[in-house]
């Protein structure tokens, strides 16, 4: 299982009922399945579902294909509700999974 | 000579069970998944409609109308939602005319989210039409769309 080199963006601190802005890039070549004449076949390596749970209920889910650009990125908004733990979960084409938290506070 | 012919027929079998494995392994992780391939963006459009009229406005799109590379094209989506517990944006779709995938991504909000704003990058293999349909929790959906001119295409070849 690899690692995954990512970088978030989110702000640390909130107020109770801000829409916050949340960016993420990961760092992956996103490989398209390779099965053409003359070329050695291989598989598809994508990450193929993105999803963020905030305290611990899911507020975001993405689902990828082949046809988003390698090293994905992605942004999104959320309410700030309560202070909490933000899990980012990436999942890989072969069962990988790869997480990053972050945590949110709200005043 | 016999034993190496067995050999070679057992190593046949190996590889060809290779992909096979590969098609299970694909179908219980991949969400899009790979029988997308052969159905077209027509039909796929049509099917997420399913019936309904779109609407053809309420949706802010933000992809450059014209991109020097297919690779990496940057998309921003906004749709307007009066963002209460029973109306807002549940889910948005980016199509593309021409990739072989015509599903680029689905992107699941909830109320949560507190509005629809959305971005990502995308590859466009030629130059084409984005589509994004924006669907409500009423049933509604809004659609938008817009031709990209992609001067270098994200290659087709093995993609």
């Amino acid at each position: 299982m690899s690692d995954l080199t990512t970088r978030i963006t989110m702000p640390q601190n909130a107020s109770k009922g801000d829409i916050i802005e949340i960016k993420v890039l990961a760092r992956h070549i996103m490989e398209r399945a390779i099965d053409a004449v003359g070329l050695k076949p291989s598989p598809r390596k994508i990450i193929h579902t993105f999803r963020v749970s905030y305290a611990g209920e899911e507020v975001f889910r993405m689902d990828l294909s082949t046809g988003i650009a390698s090293n994905p990125y992605m942004s999104f908004t959320t309410v700030a509700t309560e202070t909490g733990v933000v899990l980012f979960e990436w999942l890989e084409d072969g069962g990988a999974r790869h997480t990053r938290v972050q945590t949110l506070i709200v005043s | 000579m016999n034993r190496q012919g067995i050999t070679r027929r057992t190593m046949a079998g190996g590889l060809a069970l290779v992909p096979t494995g590969f098609a299970l392994a694909q179908g219980i992780d991949a969400t899009i998944n790979r029988s997308q391939s052969d159905r077209n963006f027509e039909v796929t459009e049509r099917e997420l409609l399913a019936g309904r009229l779109p609407i053809n406005s309420g949706i802010t799109l933000d992809i450059p109308t014209l991109s020097e590379n297919g690779n990496s094209v940057d998309v921003g989506i906004k749709v307007d939602s009066p963002w209460t517990r029973e109306d807002h944006i549940r889910m948005v779709h980016i199509l593309s005319e021409m990739n072989p995938f015509p599903v680029v991504a689905r992107f699941q909000l909830g109320y949560r989210a507190g509005r629809a704003d959305v971005a990502t990058r995308i590859r466009l293999a030629a130059t084409q039409k984005v589509v994004v349909l924006a669907e409500t929790t009423r049933g509604l959906i809004h659609r938008a769309e817009q031709e990209v001119i992609v001067i270098l295409g994200a290659c087709l070849e093995g993609g």
